[in-house]
């Protein structure tokens, strides 16, 4: 058996037991620490990522127990892809939170470690139950860093986030106790087939826990009408922590695709949902236009951003079922990364500005504004999709393969709205200023990580094609669920 | 048998919604306790209700299933850190923000 697999769980969760025992106050060291985590990820993930490029689906099966009976792990071709993404963002957003935000309040690394070990298990994990066990490992520790650093803002914002995350979870209980009582298992794989054989009441039932099972990654999606916890909770966190929530969104959205991929593309569930998922990701992109517009600070519109990715990504899943969801994987790439790139940037700005922060509004001019105003510049034609950048390519790519007139207009309009806002914000934190301001110059290590955030788009741009082909390649994979199946459930190990 | 534990859950469930949507940070902490309690109560009759039987196979004829009590073992586990977890969160909103409204506003002349 390949042991591996496991290391994306096991690193970060070592690394943070390291750090909590750690009783004095030795911020170089904890720094080390959760930075040498970070890059060993990356390594374990771009390792695992070759080995799962060959196709072949690997069960990593915990204290031997053969599936259905113990919890499995099972990479992929998708998990692999968003291992490998969560490295590639943490190591930046940690680097940032490594300039000073780290040390506005305890533990803020150990938790940094312990939110990455729930999203790489979430990931990883081939198991509803252990699905739920990872979310609430990713939930408890965004809820601390969430809140790190003080400040009355961010303890509203936390108090809801917590709130409806607790819902959301009751909800996923109830959920998971419905999946248990028909079907009589939790594991993925082994609920995918029993599901088909499902009639009668018991169907009826399914099909409750499946719609209550949309709300919930709909929740952690941030899809409409579960969206308003998100703009307030995202621009209220500290940067680094903000860059790294870029990814929670889409934690959601994978739970979504795996679910739906292995249970849910044919047999008598087939559509499920599908129709008001279409809707709602539909009214989540048109409201995410009129919340970028109406956005009085650059974190709000960044985090509304976020939401229009999220509704974008949706409405592709829930139109062409597994179709578009190559290109829709590469958009999913190109969104989280450029807006946790964003997210970093808009710290900087509203450090360069002094009292008015990231307001949009006349203030002092950035003190040596001009890098910034670049990589702002950089950063806000790859988001709205204008050529030359990966945004551009992404939504081309979607458009492609949703051929629906709705679709297309709210995406176009969507990046007029995107273009309209992004624009504006520019030109009122750059240019429209009153003389030298009082602000912080950015130093080396934060520039160093949003440039990592950012050049991976003109990265993305200029191997489009091979990344296409790579997103397309997991996407076919996942429309074979059968290789998935019989890889957990046929002969095991 | 099933009756009553339908009811029970029933109970809970909706007292649990409904003191989550009051305004005030102490009666939602309260919703959300008694809502994982009914979810508690859900997951563990998810196996099938049976009265005294041991959940260990050979040792009575028909066997009670263990899986939802693993499971209860768990949300509970879970459930009992976030409420501990939502209670600080919500004295803290209380210090910083001055009054325990779910919204920080201040008393609307206590009609919430």
């Amino acid at each position: 058996m390949n042991h591996w697999i496991i290391a994306p769980v096991l690193i970060p969760a070592l690394a943070g037991m390291l750090l909590l025992l750690e009783v004095r106050e030795r911020h170089r060291l904890r720094r080390i620490t959760g930075l040498l985590s970070c890059a060993a990820m990356l390594a374990v993930a771009i390792f695992l990522g070759d080995q799962a490029w060959s196709g072949e689906i690997t069960v990593y099966a915990l204290g031997n127990w053969q599936a259905p009976f113990g919890i499995v792990l099972v990479l992929d071709k998708l998990s692999a892809l968003m291992l490998v993404l969560t490295a590639v963002l943490a190591f930046p957003a940690l680097l940032y939170a490594c300039c000073g935000d780290d040390r506005r309040g305890a533990n803020f690394h150990a938790l940094f470690q312990f939110q990455l070990m729930g999203i790489n298990g979430a990931f990883l994990t081939g198991d509803l139950f252990n699905l739920f066990v990872f979310f609430e490992v990713l939930l408890i520790a965004s809820y601390g860093l969430a809140l790190h650093g003080r400040g009355p803002e961010r303890v509203k914002a936390g108090l809801h986030y917590v709130v409806l995350n607790l819902v959301g979870s009751a909800l996923f209980l109830i959920a998971l106790g419905l999946v248990y009582g028909t079907t009589g298992t939790l594991n993925m794989a082994d609920f995918a087939v029993k599901a088909q054989e499902l009639t009668g009441t018991d169907a009826t039932l399914l099909s409750i826990a499946v719609l209550m099972l949309w709300v919930v990654f709909g929740l952690k999606a941030a899809l409409f009408p579960l969206y308003f916890w998100l703009p307030a909770a995202y621009a209220g966190a500290t940067a680094g922590v903000a860059a790294l929530f870029a990814i929670m969104t889409k934690v959601g959205f994978y739970a979504m695709v795996r679910v739906y991929a292995l249970a849910f593309a044919d047999g008598p569930f087939a559509g499920l949902g599908q129709a008001a998922l279409w809707w709602l990701a539909l009214v989540t992109l048109g409201l995410a236009c009129i919340g970028v517009l109406g956005a009085k600070r650059l974190g709000t519109l960044v985090s509304y951003l976020v939401v229009m990715s999220v509704g974008t990504l949706v409405a592709a899943l829930a139109f062409g079922q597994l179709e578009a969801l190559g290109p829709a994987l590469y958009y999913l790439l190109h969104s989280t990364l450029i807006c946790g790139g964003l997210f970093l940037l808009t710290d900087l700005i509203a450090r360069g500005r002094g009292e008015v922060a990231d307001h949009l509004q006349i203030g002092p001019a950035i003190l040596n504004g001009g890098r910034l105003s670049v990589l702002f510049f950089v950063a806000a034609i790859a988001v709205v999709g204008l050529p030359p950048l990966s945004g551009f390519v992404g939504k081309v790519a979607l458009l492609r393969s949703v051929p629906d007139t709705s679709y297309w207009v709210l995406l176009l309009v969507a990046g007029l709205c995107g273009l309209i806002a992004m624009s504006r914000a520019g030109s009122t934190l750059f240019w429209r200023t009153t003389g030298e301001g009082s602000g912080l110059r950015p130093a080396r290590r934060h520039l160093v990580a949003v440039l990592w955030l950012l050049v991976l788009s003109p990265l993305m741009a200029v191997y489009a094609e091979p990344l296409l082909q790579l997103t397309t390649a997991v996407a076919d994979q996942l429309r074979n669920p059968d290789l998935y199946l019989s890889a957990v459930l046929g002969g095991g190990a | 048998m099933e009756l009553l534990v339908a009811i029970i859950i029933g109970v809970l469930v909706a007292s649990g919604v409904y003191l989550c949507l009051r305004a005030r940070t102490f009666p939602v902490v309260m919703g959300l306790t008694l809502l994982s309690y009914g979810v508690n109560v859900f997951l563990f009759s998810m196996g099938g209700l049976k009265m005294n039987q041991v959940a260990v196979v050979g040792m009575s004829p028909d066997p009670t299933d263990p899986l939802p009590q693993a499971l209860v073992l768990t949300a509970i586990v879970i459930g009992f850190a976030m409420t501990a977890f939502l209670v600080v969160l919500a004295l803290r909103s209380q210090g910083e923000l001055h009054n325990d409204h779910v919204d920080g506003k201040p008393d609307d002349g206590g009609r919430s």
